[in-house]
Order: C-alpha cells, then structure tokens, then sequence
C-alpha cells in the first residue's frame, strides 16, 4: 500500500512521504491524473491581442500554438502536422495568416484548416472532408478574465466551476485595473533542477520569507527605515480543488496605491487618486484590501499568481522528477502611466525573476530540498503541520493550511488512481 | 576639453580586470568601476532593444541598485550564492570604437561558465559597454549584457554578476 499523505488532525500533524519528489513512476502517474485533467494555464490573452497573432506554448508536456484566429477566436493548436508528424511553427512568437509546415510544404489557416498541399492529384478528391487532415485543436480552452486555460480531458467540469472560489482572489489582481491586465514582453523562460511540488508549495509559503529573503528586506529597510514595523500579518486559506491562498499585509511598496518613500513625490498624488478611483468602484474596504494586501495564490496544480510587488503569474512542468521548466510573466494594468509602470517594474526585477534580490534564492532552497532527498531511503517523511494547532480557519498567513490543502488534493487524485488499479487487478 | 590618451590596449586591459574581479569576487571594487550615474542591464532573452516599460528585464540597475546587487552578493545570506560559485569570465572578439571622443564603446563577446555543487552552466553573449574617462582612469558609464542563449535553462537564475 502507497501511503503518500498522513493527515493526523488529533495529533496537529501532516506529513507527506518524500517519494513523491524522486520517484520516476509517480511522476507517469502525476502526468496521466493531474496533468492530462486538472486546468492548466496557457497563458494571458492580451499575449496574442490582435488577428493572427500566435505564441508557441509548452503546457503540460505537449506543444501548443496560442493563436488568435482570423475570425477572433483564440485557440490552442497542437504543433505537429498531420502529415508526418512535424512541427509546423518553429518561430517562437509573430503574426501570420497561415502556418506552413516546412517537410512537405501543407499549408494550414491559423485556424488550422488544411489549405495547401503540393501534388494534390496525389490525393483523392474527398480528402480531408472529414477534417482529420487539418492541425487539430485542444477542445478545451476557456478563459477567465484574460488568464487562459487548457484541458486535456474533454470531460473535465467547466474552468468557472473548478477555479470555484478562488475567482474571489483572482478578482482582487484583476480589479486593480480599471482596463485590465496586460502581459509584459520577455516572459522569463527558466529552470529549476527540483520536483514541481516544490515550487507550488514555496510560492505560498509565507513562513520562508524572512530567514531565505533577509538580504531582500536589508535592502528595502535601508531605503525606508519605517518598513520595520510593518509585520507579515494575515491569513492563509484552503480554496476549492486543492487551491490556495495567503493573504497578508504588504511590507513594501505597491504599484497599486500604496506609496513608499523610495518612489517620487509626484508618483505619491497619482497613487493617491488611483485609490480614490478604487475606492469609487468598489467601497473603501475593497480598494484597501486591493491596494495594500498582498496575495500569493496557487491555482492547483501549477499556476502561481502572485500579487505583491508587482504581480507575477508562474506556471511550470515537470520534465523529470528534479527538474522543472518555469515561465514567469509579468502582469501589469493596460494603460498605465510610464513613471508608474516603470516603479512597478523596479519593484519586480529587485525581488522577482532569475535575477532578482530573492528568487533565486527560492530557488536554491527547492534545489537543496531535491539534493538532500537522496536520503529519502532512511529519512522518509516531510512536515507540513504549521498552524494545525489553531485549528480550522485560524490559520496565520505564515502557516501552512494552503500546503496541505495542495496535498490533500494531490493525494485524492493520486490515491483514486491506485485504488482503481487495485480493483482492476482483483477482478 | 581634456586630450584623449587612451589606447586600445588601456580599454583591453579594463575589460580583463574586471572580468578578474568579477571571478575574485571583489563586487564592490566591481560597482566602483561604474560613474555615479553608471548602469547595468540585462535586457530580456532575444528582445535586446526592449522598451524597459514594455518588456520585462532580468536587470535594469542604476548605480544604486548595482552597488546593492554587488553588496548582496557578498553576504552569507545570498544564499544562492553560498559558498560561492567558481567563475570565468571570458571576453573575446574586443571592439572598441569611438576612441577619440568622451564616450567610448565597446562590444565583446563572453563565455562565463559558473559551477556549483558539481553543476556547471555556461552563459554565453554580447556586452556593450560606454566608457568614460574620470580623474585618468576609466569608469563604465553603461554595460548592457546580450544573452545568447535561447532560456535560462538549465542555468535557472543569474546569481552572478555577467
Ligand atoms: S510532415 Fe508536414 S507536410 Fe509532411
Ligand atoms: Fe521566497
């Protein structure tokens, strides 16, 4: 019997078995009940704003072309001609009518209908009629406020309904902006040589902040002594489907409407009107968790959107159990003045990114977690029990309910799967 | 106006001091090389041109934030870069132009391989750089760094200074 979760309420404690991080058949196991059904996110829709516009994706191991069709819709197209099987679109990103696989020269609309082939007296005259020669599209793609989803499974419930109550907090990023987000160029394509479990688990792990980002709170309290007396206060929340959130009072500047002393003066009023706007829209208490509250929320299971300096949205698959390939985004409102935008940006690249003052320290910790589980034979058990003293619904922000929310949904999956071969096998 | 007497080979030897700085990790002799109002950038992968508003960067310092990365760095709780890493800068294909006027630039290729914990990565790429001279010696006004890689993968971060 696999036991990957032990989940002793009585005793406030939650440890989850550290095979799940190594183990090469786990992994096959994660691909076919999590990865070929949960919503996976494909990306933001303003990347491919205008007809024709397209992007090549990687999401939960297959290619895919992010394209907006000549007649509006936005579609996920596998990558691999009909034909013979070849990639069809080898540019990373750009703007085309058509899609034409270089092998045998067939010819697609970016809808990916079949529109050319040489030789066509080859072929006879009512082929293709059933479609099965045009590049075929993912059935399920649905959007949510700009972040676009794909489901490899065509049973799986509506994006709506599995997002569930998470939409609340997805909200509060999007409502910042009165026009809406918009995706930054120079999505951050990166890595991390550790389980992707780890890096759901750390982005909405509050508890970590302090001792891995000192370096990172030295330099801003340097530029603004009054930063000490600002704590990590707040809650962390268990959402439906194994998603999670902490949510938490910002102890730096927000380009939202919270000014800090490093930005101008000039910046100061602008903030200040923008949090009247807010304030307008929707009531004082709403803007005030808008504007000065930060969220880190995990959509399971690997869509990171983090909204605190500046608001990132990170999804990464698994390649082998140690190694997961990242992309990083920057979200930021449409229209926002240039002064503004670029005190966002600051703001970003001194914490966030490969580059920044903190993330690649996350990114060390995840790397010596996976190192050290070499020693898995003999130390077997990881705790996640943080908070479980307070009991439900108490739980501080640098807890770690949402952890074993991520978990327990992990483990549901994961176990339905094993029972159902052990079923298969006794029959 | 002073009389430009820097040569090529005044601009060379600069260039391989730094790269041994940045290998000796002497970061704040390494921010002392840049005027008050030096930069250093790392513009996104295969966007060298990118708008800073409109594009994320990797780095996109002013002398401020330079001398905080440098300083960072340097302390234990850099804890990417604890112990450090073992690091060589190569700078190769030196082109300098404009030696004559107040601002002179440079463009080289470079190959820095970083290893760590028995993992080596390799970054490969262009930088540019505007050298000025102050108090006869010469300073970076600006260095621009140009991936060319197509991902930071597998190196996953830049926990150096390129
Ligand atoms: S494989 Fe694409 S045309 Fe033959
Ligand atoms: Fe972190």
């Amino acid at each position: 019997m696999n036991q990957f979760i032990r989940d002793n309420v009585e005793k406030s404690e939650f440890l989850v078995h550290r095979s799940v991080f190594t183990d090469r058949e786990i992994l096959a196991r994660e691909r076919a009940e999590i990865f070929n059904k949960c919503w996976l996110f494909l990306g933001h829709e303003t990347e491919i704003s205008e007809l024709g516009d397209y992007r090549r994706k990687k999401v939960g191991g297959r290619n895919l072309l992010f394209v907006r069709s000549q007649d509006g819709e936005i579609r996920a197209l596998f990558n691999t001609c009909p034909h013979r099987g070849a990639l069809v679109c080898r540019e990373n990103e750009g703007n085309s009518r058509v899609f034409r696989c270089f092998y045998h020269a067939w010819s697609f609309k970016n809808d990916g209908e079949l529109v050319g082939m040489p030789g066509k007296d080859g072929f006879p005259e009512d082929f293709n009629n059933d479609g099965t020669k045009n590049m075929k599209a993912v059935n399920r793609v649905e959007n949510y406020r700009g972040f676009v989803f794909v489901n490899f499974d065509e049973n799986a419930i509506s994006l709506d309904e599995y997002l569930g109550n998470a939409k609340e907090y997805i909200d509060l990023v999007v409502d910042q902006s009165e026009y809406g987000l918009e995706a930054l160029g120079g999505i951050q394509e990166y890595s991390v040589r550790a389980n992707w479990k780890l890096l759901a688990e750390n982005s909405v792990d509050l508890y970590h902040g302090m001792p891995t980002h000192k370096t990172y709170f030295d330099i801003k309290q340097d530029q603004d002594p009054n930063l000490k007396r600002v704590q990590l206060e707040g809650e962390g929340v268990e959402l439906d489907n194994g998603h999670g959130v902490i949510e938490y009072v910002a102890p730096w500047g927000r380009p939202v409407a919270q000014w800090t002393p490093i930005w101008d003066e000039e910046l100061k009023n602008d903030m200040e009107e923008m949090k009247v706007k807010l304030a307008e829209r929707f009531g004082e208490e709403r803007a005030d968790r808008i504007a000065n509250y930060n969220r880190n929320i995990v959509i399971f299971p690997n869509l990171v959107i983090n909204d605190i300096m500046a608001v990132t949205a990170r999804t990464f698959y698994p390649t082998s159990p140690g190694y997961i390939e990242v992309s990083g985004y920057s979200l930021a409102p449409k229209g926002e003045n240039e002064a503004h935008r670029m005190a966002r940006n600051n703001n970003f690249l001194e914490f966030l990114g490969p580059a920044g003052f903190a993330t690649p320290d996350d990114n060390e910790a995840l790397e010596l977690c996976q190192e050290a589980y070499n020693n898995n034979e003999e130390v077997e058990w990881n705790d996640i029990s943080k908070g479980m003293v307070r009991g439900e619904g108490n739980a501080l922000a640098t807890d770690e309910v949402q952890m074993r929310n991520f978990w327990r949904q992990y483990n549901a999956r994961i176990q339905a799967s094993l029972n159902k071969e052990k079923e298969v096998a006794q029959k | 106006m002073t009389v430009k007497t820097i040569t090529r080979q005044d601009v060379v030897d600069f260039l391989y001091t730094e790269a041994k700085i940045l290998d000796e990790w002497r970061l704040k002799e390494w921010a002392a090389l840049f005027t008050d109002d030096g930069t250093y950038k790392i513009p996104p992968i295969g966007d060298p041109e990118a708008s800073a508003t409109k594009s994320l960067f990797y780095a996109h310092d002013n002398r401020d934030r330079l001398q905080e990365r440098a300083e960072r760095l340097l302390k234990k709780e850099a804890h990417v870069e604890y112990p450090h890493s073992t690091t060589v800068h190569n700078y190769n294909n030196i082109l300098v132009s404009n030696l004559d006027s107040d601002v002179i630039t440079v463009e080289c290729n470079f190959t820095i391989h970083r290893t760590k914990r028995e993992v080596m990565d390799t970054f490969i790429g262009k930088h540019t750089y505007e050298l000025v001279e102050q108090d006869d010696e010469i300073k970076i006004k600006s260095k621009k760094v140009v991936l060319h890689l197509d991902s930071l993968r597998p190196h996953g971060k830049i926990s150096l200074i390129l």
